[in-house]
């Protein structure tokens, strides 16, 4: 692969609102399902320019958390704001309209389908006048090979099937689609759970360049070692609830380590296998 | 068919072994085809059962004494293969989004019923096709909501209306045939064109337009992309903002229409139409031009230009076994062995045996 040497710290986006000013803010957003509590009361702010860490074990509601983010599903109650304004969702079309790009662990990409149709799918631009508008394949296929060069993926040609691309890779064209589409906010679902080492610090480093040009990221994760090593601020979620969030100076691995696991109990399983855990 | 160009490896999972990839060897195989290699895997890939089907016309030819290829026995073969190429490109379109449309004949049956029955109200006659193509239309929009909002399977919603609009079909003729010998619309079934001596039947034309129409909207469009996109994953479609319910709509509201289209056809041809024999297990041919011409069952991956070699495999096959002079009851046994066999060898020439 031709290694296109990478920009890691690009200049602020101009385009963006100034870094920390707050993108998205939900207080106490509750989410059910019949009987079943998802959320039961979440609160978290998402910055320009900031990385947010989420995170919490299986079942403490992060995915419920995301999708309420990204349209899919509608909060019960609480307050949910983008931008200072009041954000209601009708689908995933809304929330990418707002600005709020979702990376979905397994469903970023199509594997059947060429990087091109992949990188503008629900997008894609057209020419000509009704009923022979149709899809601008040239143009598709500059832009995605530009694209894909920027950040140092080089397709030698953009119609080759995603499915032949590497995981890390994957989850790299997923999260410049998602800037090339203009999205202030980037929520990645575990985009490192399924990598390599190789692959996981591709993408960790994708995502310090994103939060250099501007963007709030939402990076949810159950490794503290990947939140630790981008993160601005962390927040733990626990059975639907959020625990606590910290900035970095604030807290040290170890400790988020604990809270996110439920403290106690795992300390002594921890010291009793010899602290592998 | 760019889509599809190594569906080996493009269905291998993100394991840590592909990891290697951003360490700088190698990527996997597949990945580094130039953009000529595509192409012409693509072309052979469209190519598909092209082979088969010249194969089949020069043995039929060989075999039933020099009659297959005569210009009157070919233009009778593309009157056989028309309609099922019409319903045909409604199933491209709706095996493409992972469905299924099993209700096809059942609605060519009742939209011909309609056609016939509106030709012979008097004033109102001109309004058979339009009426025809209406209930076509009307069907398959019943099909559309019940797969897209209602989320009901396919095969299910389409088994439904299999059996509930042949019944119909049945009803409005009260269980007799309709005819109507001063059909005004007669001619699309029984005349053609002149060109250069030979008779290109209308049911040929309206067929062929169908087909570059489809084709038309599968890769050109917007749409096209989309109907591919939702096939590929549902899912991911739906995340990335396409209206996933609209598209299934499209497609099964498309094939009802081109199923109505079938009945204009199919009732020009015989100046009647009856709703218990007319389109039977045509919904069976139009499903084997569609897995003949290689779409792929899953969704997501197909041609048009593959169903209409597909149709045609099909229709050569009916007309030429009638040549050589096989049994009726030994067509059946043929066309079922050659169907699975020219998907099998297909697939073995692919060299990937694990995709439907």
């Amino acid at each position: 692969m031709d290694q296109v040497p990478l920009d890691l710290h690009p200049p602020h986006d101009p385009q963006l609102p100034p870094p920390g000013t707050p993108l998205i803010e939900i207080r106490d957003v509750r989410k059910e399902f019949g009987h079943v509590i998802a959320l039961a009361g979440v609160s978290l702010t998402v910055r320009a320019g900031e990385v947010l860490c989420l995170l919490g074990d299986n079942g403490a509601g992060k995915s419920t958390l995301i999708k309420t983010l990204s349209g899919v599903h509608r909060p019960s109650s609480g307050t949910f704001l983008v931008e200072g304004k009041v954000a209601s969702f009708g689908g995933p079309r809304d929330a990418l309209n707002a600005g709020i790009a979702t990376v979905f662990q397994d469903l970023a990409m199509i594997p059947l389908m060429s990087v091109t149709r992949n990188f503008f799918m629900g997008r894609e631009p057209t020419q000509g006048v009704w009923p022979f508008r149709r899809v601008d394949f040239k143009q598709c296929r500059n832009v995605t090979h530009a694209e894909m060069r920027r950040i140092g993926i080089d397709v030698r040609d953009p119609d080759q099937a995603v499915g032949t691309l590497s995981g890390g890779e994957r989850q790299c064209v997923a999260i410049a689609r998602a800037v090339y589409f203009g999205a202030k906010v980037l929520i990645l679902d575990e985009p490192t759970s399924a990598l390599g080492v190789a692959q996981t610090s591709m993408v960790l480093k994708y995502i310090n360049l994103v939060k250099s040009r501007g963007l709030g990221v939402i990076f949810i994760t159950h490794n503290v070692r990947h939140a630790y090593a981008v993160g601005d601020s962390f927040t733990v979620l626990n059975r639907g609830r959020t625990l606590g969030t910290y900035a970095k100076n604030e807290i040290a691995m170890d400790a988020l380590q604990n809270l996110m696991a439920g403290g106690k109990e795992l300390q002594e399983l921890s010291s009793e296998l010899g602290g592998t855990v | 068919m760019s889509d599809a160009t190594n569906p080996t490896s493009a269905t291998a999972p993100s394991s840590p072994g592909t990891s290697a990839n951003t360490a700088g060897t190698p990527p996997p195989a597949g990945a580094g085809l130039s953009a000529r290699q595509v192409q012409i895997r693509s072309l052979v890939q469209a190519a598909g059962m092209l082979p088969v089907l010249i194969l089949l016309a020069i043995g039929f030819h060989v075999l039933g004494g020099h009659r297959f290829l005569s210009a009157q026995n070919l233009s009778i073969v593309a009157q056989q293969a028309s309609i099922n190429c019409v319903l045909g490109a409604g199933m491209t379109f709706v095996i493409l989004t992972g469905g299924i449309d099993l209700s096809v004949g059942s609605i060519l049956a009742a939209s011909a019923m309609g056609a016939l029955i509106v030709s012979l109200m008097g004033g109102l006659s001109w309004l058979a096709i339009p009426a025809c193509l209406a209930v076509g239309l009307l069907i398959g929009l019943v099909n559309g909501s019940l797969v897209a909002f209602v989320k009901l399977p396919p095969f299910i919603v389409t088994l439904g209306t299999l059996t509930a609009v042949r019944g119909l079909a049945r009803l409005m003729g009260a269980d007799n045939t309709v005819f109507n010998p001063q059909l005004s619309y007669a001619w699309i079934g029984n005349d053609g064109i002149n060109l250069l001596g030979f008779t290109i039947p209308w049911l040929a034309i309206i067929a062929i337009a169908v087909i570059v129409a489809s084709w038309y909207v599968l890769r050109r469009t917007v749409l096209g992309v989309r109907i591919y996109a939702v096939g590929g994953n549902p899912a991911a479609a739906r995340l990335s903002g396409i209206n996933v319910p609209v598209v299934l709509m499209f497609v099964y509201a498309l094939s009802g229409l081109l199923a109505g289209l079938g009945g204009v056809m199919s009732s020009a041809r015989l100046y009647a139409a009856n709703g218990l024999q007319l389109g039977q297990s045509y919904e069976l041919d139009a499903i084997a031009a569609v897995i003949l011409g290689g779409t792929s069952f899953v969704g997501g991956i197909g041609s048009i230009w593959g169903t209409l070699i597909g149709a045609l495999i099909i229709a050569v096959l009916s007309n030429g076994l009638i040549l050589v002079g096989v049994s009726d009851i030994w067509q059946f046994i043929v066309k079922g062995l050659v169907i699975i066999g020219a998907v099998a060898l297909d697939r073995f020439r692919q060299g990937s045996g694990t995709r439907t």
